[in-house]
This record gives structure tokens, sequence and C-alpha cells, in this order.
């Protein structure tokens, strides 16, 4: 008992300020990539030709990016084509699958729900997670969010064991074929009102899988989506992020 | 060629097609035999259509020498099984009849393995409807009867944050007396989709095969193309990558004890640990921006360098990483209400894992020294790794013990490679690859071995890849382990194996 004390106390108090004081992250993170400007035409043709997953597209305004899509690589063609560069920005959540795609620095992050669903969810939000596919990188550090560090429950999320006791579906992964019965079936066994988010590029868009034949491109086309994450997998600050957001909490 | 031995290869090599005979069934299964008799087991087994009709190859691994032995084969419509007396080669032989729409007669266990639809169009074996995608989970599941025997079925959808599969336990009380693993649910068709490649987006595919494992994938994906493109890795980006592998373990190893600690209530040691794994990750972030490593290893090298002060941050926050991960799981370890949950619980016999061909920690905590670490090719491993990890009981205990020593170890490693990184480039191009020739990679992942094989056509494209997760050898693990325990004991034996989905239904 003695040793449990003694450790607890070199441990210390680890809960994170997230999101009173703002997160230290690595230099080398890679946030929401910024598009840059005077490329020629021909250049800009070469950069969405570089994505391999199609991120990329000719806008009135010059290149546009759907962050749906963009899995921030490291090695990202477009980036060393000087098309574009990775800013430390964490923050990514949209409500809209349109409000992931730019060309400006306009970026419409997720706004609150509306009042009714604020009434229900705004204090105490649960969550079922459904990995569909996912590579359980998205998995892991949604997982991450209950540690002590983010500890979840301070804000009211949780996530619960059935989808009965739920509020919504937080879903990862591309959708394989052989999940998508199941995943349908989960949904419809949460009650009304419910909320769905997409989180990571697999479940937005099919990520790195987006064409292959045992694979839904993601959530997209199957359920009505309320809040999407992006990333590859998400930060987990990204993640927490979005959902504050959603309750209007930020 | 006479064919009378099987053709050697040394880890992370590649030989001409040509160079390997094509051996009758029974030569081939002969000398597949005497091989495992002499101590080596088969670390990959796959088909591939080819002009002389669906031909066979066996990959094999000596663990004494870390030689590999290849052989192949021709198969017609049917074959008979070799699993009745290699037990290691049941899941294999399955993944071919699925593919391949060819039947190893006698197979005591032929099931689907991820339903799918097969790849050539072949009549299918379980006669599913041609033209249809299978239904998952559409097989016939062992079932026991008798006076007060039940039937336990729980997922695909689970109840925490992981990934689907399916789990048929047959019960009489509290007692399992079988269970069934059904997998499949994450299919991707990252095999079938490599075909004709490497493709822009393969290496993103590789990354997220087994996403806990993207070092460990990608590690293997990379020395496959730098050996059949004739590169050498600089000692640098050698170091560089053995850094981020022991870093994955790192996070891995000690989420999973923090997970066992949970399972049994022991509440100081999660919590602990659940904040830990994270900070393990942060040091991967560190190095490549992602918390699992996305972006670090490429073929020819890595895709970020490591300057002094990055060392020096690495090394101080190491050091105080260090005593707190120690702290952290010793007291679950010296606590006894926490060994008497983990002692005697979930056992596997050396000779089921050895039969089996389980690897890594499960393999190891049976007293098993598989750890591909001994053999790996860059010499930093040779000068840094002492001995794999080895523990006796094969139960619960010692697979959260295995990796409880394996933490320190890596720590010890990982403090090595920041000390000892040597000048030089990180990264040199990958160019042509080879062609008509086949390549064997492999590497230590925290799980185990990830082996990777590809065969290349005469343009140097891919035409056939494949990939062993280690969850693939050890989920019969798992369910052999469960034989005899009470069911509530689940949770706890499923988390120390804590194998991956995805990395099995690839």
């Amino acid at each position: 008992m003695l040793s449990i004390v003694r450790e607890r106390l070199r441990q210390g108090h680890r809960t994170g300020k997230f999101p009173k004081v703002e997160p230290t992250l690595s230099d080398r993170f890679r946030g929401r990539p910024q598009l840059h400007s005077g490329l020629s035409p021909q250049q800009r043709e070469q950069a969405v030709a570089a994505c391999p997953f199609g991120a990329l597209s000719q806008g009135e305004q010059g290149l546009r990016i759907d962050l749906g899509r963009c899995l921030f690589c490291a090695d990202c063609p477009a980036a060393e084509q000087g098309a574009l560069s990775f800013s430390g920005n964490y923050r990514l959540a949209t409500r809209r699958a349109e409000d992931l795609c730019y060309s400006d620095e306009v970026y419409r992050l997720a706004d609150a729900l509306n009042e009714r669903m604020l009434k229900l969810f705004g204090r105490s939000l649960k969550l079922r997670q459904v990995s569909a596919a996912g590579c359980n990188a998205c998995e892991a550090d949604l997982n991450v969010l209950n540690t002590l560090f983010f500890d979840l429950a301070r804000f009211g999320i949780q996530f619960v064991a059935s989808p009965r006791h739920a509020d919504g579906l937080m879903i990862t992964g591309p959708v394989s074929e052989n999940m998508r019965s199941a995943l349908l079936e989960t949904y419809a066994a949460v009650p009304e009102p419910k909320l769905v988010i997409a989180s990571g590029a697999c479940a937005i868009a099919g990520g790195p899988f987006r064409g292959s034949e045992e694979v839904c491109n993601g959530v997209g086309d199957l359920l009505p989506v309320d809040l999407y994450i992006p990333g590859c997998p998400p930060h987990p600050i990204t993640a927490l992020d979005g959902l504050l957001r959603l309750l209007g909490r930020r | 060629m006479s064919g009378a031995q099987p053709v050697c290869l040394p880890v992370g090599g590649c030989l001409p097609l040509a160079e390997l005979p094509r051996l009758d069934y029974e030569r081939f299964s002969r000398l597949l035999r005497e091989a495992v008799q002499g101590g080596a087991r088969v670390v990959s087994y796959f088909a591939r259509p080819e002009t002389d009709g669906l031909t066979l190859y066996a990959v094999l691994l000596a663990d004494g020498d870390g030689r590999i032995a290849l052989l192949r084969t021709t198969l017609g419509e049917s074959f008979s099984s070799l699993s009745p007396e290699l037990p290691q080669l049941q899941l294999f032989e399955r993944e071919i009849a699925e593919q391949y729409g060819v039947r190893p007669e006698g197979h005591p266990w032929l099931k689907p393995v991820r339903f799918h639809a097969g790849w050539t169009g072949a009549p299918d074996v379980w006669q599913r409807e041609a033209g249809r995608h299978p239904l998952v989970g559409d097989m016939a599941y062992y079932r026991v009867a008798g006076d007060e025997i039940h039937e336990v079925a729980v997922g695909p959808v689970h109840a925490g944050v992981i990934e689907p599969g399916h789990f048929r336990f047959q019960c009489h009380g509290e007692e399992v007396l079988h269970l069934e693993i059904s997998l499949g649910y994450q299919h991707r068709a990252i095999e079938k989709i490599l075909r004709g490649g490497p493709h822009p987006a393969t290496v993103y595919q590789m990354e997220t095969a087994a996403g806990d494992t993207t070092i460990g994938h990608t590690w293997a994906y990379a020395q496959l193309l730098e050996s059949l493109a004739g590169v050498q890795v600089p000692q640098r980006a050698q170091v560089i990558r053995a850094i981020g592998l022991e870093l994955e373990r790192l996070a891995n190893h000690v989420g999973d004890v923090g997970a066992l600690a949970g399972d049994v209530g022991f509440l100081p040691t999660s919590s602990f640990c659940g904040r830990l794994r994270g900070d393990y990750l942060n040091l991967s972030a560190e190095i490549c921006g992602s918390r699992f490593g996305r972006g670090l290893v490429r073929p020819g090298g890595v895709s970020f360098d490591l300057e002094d002060a990055r060392i020096a941050t690495l090394q101080q926050r190491l050091k105080v990483l260090e005593p707190e991960t120690c702290g952290a799981i010793d007291l679950c370890f010296d606590s006894p209400s926490v060994l008497a949950r983990f002692e005697g619980i979930g056992t596997v016999s050396a000779q089921d894992a050895t039969a089996l061909g389980l690897v890594g920690v499960a393999a190891r905590a049976c007293g098993l020294a598989r750890d591909l670490r001994q053999h790996l090719v860059p010499a930093v491993w040779t000068a840094a790794f002492a001995q794999p990890v080895l523990e006796e009981d094969g139960d619960v205990y010692a697979r959260g013990n295995v990796r409880r020593r394996e933490i320190v170890a890596s720590l010890a490693l990982l403090g090595y490679f920041l000390d000892q990184l040597p000048a030089g480039d990180t990264r040199v191009p990958v160019r042509e690859l080879a062609a008509d020739s086949l390549a064997v990679s492999c590497c230590e992942g925290w799980r185990g071995e990830v082996v990777h094989a590809a065969i290349t056509d005469r343009d140097g494209r891919i035409d056939r890849y494949k990939i062993v997760d280690p969850s693939f050898h050890n989920w019969s693990g798992l369910a052999l382990a469960l034989r005899g325990q009470q069911i509530s004991d689940f949770p706890l034996c499923n988390k120390s194996f804590n194998l991956s989905y995805c990395g099995f239904d690839l």
C-alpha cells in the first residue's frame, strides 16, 4: 500500500490543462495545410496529379484541398513541389463535408449543435465507437482520450459499451464490405435523436484504401455525418477540439 | 538443379525465380516436413497463378541461424493438406483455398478466413454463390452438445474502443470448452490492390496494414524493395529505423501492461501506463511528427534525420520516463493480488506453441527463442541486441513479464542507438526492381515477426505480395489458451495476446 502511495506521489498530477492552455506539439507535427499562391497553371496541375489520394483539385482561385482526403503525409509530393506546407494548427474538425475543402485562408471549423441537441447532449454525451476496418491507429488515439492526461470524462463525454446506451456513433475506418451491415445495425440500435462522427481520413473518404473494392470509401454514403475529424490518424487533441466545438465549449 | 535441398536465402535477401526449382508436391511436402523436423518453421506460405499452373511457395526460417529456406511446387485443383501433420499450416492452406479455389484435401478445419470472393473466378471451395460478396461470418461453427452446454457469441462490434471480430464460446457453466474466432471484418484487400505496384499509395497502405505496427510493416516493405533493387541502406538510416521500432515496442508494451493491470482492477498501473504510453507515442511524434511513426520509414532509408539537439531532447525525456515506467510497472508485478490473477491463467504449452507456430511475445512466453532481432540485417542489432527475453510458463503472467522485461531491454537499446548514431546519409534512391525475382523480408515488430514476401513480374512490377502479420499465427494461440478457463477470464487472456484484427484480415 505504501509503495502505491509513494509511486502515486512520484507520478504526480498529470491531467492536461487543455482547453484552457494550448497544447505543445512536436515541431514536426503536420497540421492544417496552407496552400501557396502564385503557382503557374502547370505547377498546379502537377500538384493535383501528384497526390495519390486526390486531395487536391483545381479551384476557381487556384488550388483547392479536401482535408477529408488528405493524409497529412510526411512526404507529401505536392508539398515537395512547393504547392503547400503544413502548419502546426491542430484545429481541423468541421460539421459539413464541404467545409473540409478550401482554397484560401478561410476554413469553417465545426459549429455547435443546435439548441435542442445541446440541451440534450451538451453536458452529457455518450458515444459508441465502431471500428469499421480501422487500422487501430484511430482507435488507439481515441482510447487515449480516456487516459488521465486528456480525461475525456471531465467534459461529460464517455465511450459506452452498448449502442442502446449511446447518443451517437464515433466511426473509424473506411467501412469494409464485411463491416457495412454491422455498422448499419449498430446505428439502428442507437435511440433517436443521434449523432454520427466520422473520425479519421478512412471514415471520411476511405483514406489510403479509397478505391479498394472491399471498402465503401467511408461513412458518407451510408449515414448522415454530424462531425468530421480529419487526420491519419487525427491527433487526440484534434478529436477533443472537434468534440468540444460540437458541444459549444470552444 | 536436383532440388534435393531447399534453396537458402539470408534474411532480407532476394533470388531470381529461375534459381528456385519446381518440385513435385510429394518432394515438396517431404522437404517441408524434414525442415520442420529439423527445427525450422513456416513463416510464409502462399500461391501465385503462373503459366505452369498455380504455384505454391513455402518460406521457412530456422531460428538458430536465421537462414531462410524456400520451396516451390505446382498445385492442381486440389492437393493433399499438410495441416494434420503440421498444424502451423492450417490457416495458410485455408487462405489459399479462399483465394484460388483449390481444395486442401483432408484439411481438418476447412473454413473461410476473410470472407471475400475468390481472386481468379475459380469455383468457390465452400460453394458460395458466384458473383456475390460472401456473407461475413457465414460458416459452420464448431458446436459442443450436451446437458447445460451453452454458447456465447460476441462481436463483431465489441464493448471497447477496439477493432471488430467474432468470438464463439462453447461453455459448460463458466468453463470454456472451446473458443472459435472468426475474423475477416477488417478485410481491405491490401495484397490484391498491390498487384502491378508499387503504386503511389502503396507505402501508406503498408503503414496502415496494422496501424499500431506502422514501423514494423513499413520496415518489412522497405527492406523488400531495397533487396529487389539491390540497394544498401545507409547505417544512419538503419539506426533511426531501429529507434522508431523500439519506440513502437515501448509504447505498445507499456500500454499492454497497463491494460492487463486494468483488466484485473489494479488501477494505479493502469492509469500510469495509460499516460506513459502516450509519452512514448509523443517521442515518435518528436522524430517524425506522427505518434504512430507515419512517414518515418521509406524505401531507401528514412525521411527524417535526428539533429543533435533532437537527440538530446529524446535522451532527456527518456531519462525521466525510464524510472516512471519501471516504477509504474513494478507496482503491479509486486502485488500478490495481481499475480494471483495472472498466474496459471490462459496457459499455452511450449509443445502447442511450437505446433501452432506461435511467434513474438506469445512464443517467448512459452520459452521459444523466436525473436528476429537476433538475425536482422543491420549490424547495429548484432552489436546491441543481447538475447531474446524468455519466460517458461506460457500463461498471462509470462506474457506480461516478457513485456515488462522487454521494456527494460528496449530502453537500453534506445539509449545505445541514440548514443551511437553513425554519421552519414539518411536515404538513398530506390530505382528499378529486379524482374522475375522473389524477395523475403522480416522485422521483429512489437507483437512478433512481420514477414513480407514479393514476386516481381518480367517488368519488375510486383505481381504477388504476401504479408504475414504476427497475429496471423497467434490468434489460434488465444483460442487454445481459453480452453478450460472461465469465460470471465477472456478479456484478460485476450489482452495478454493483444492481437491485430486488421493485420490478420489485411
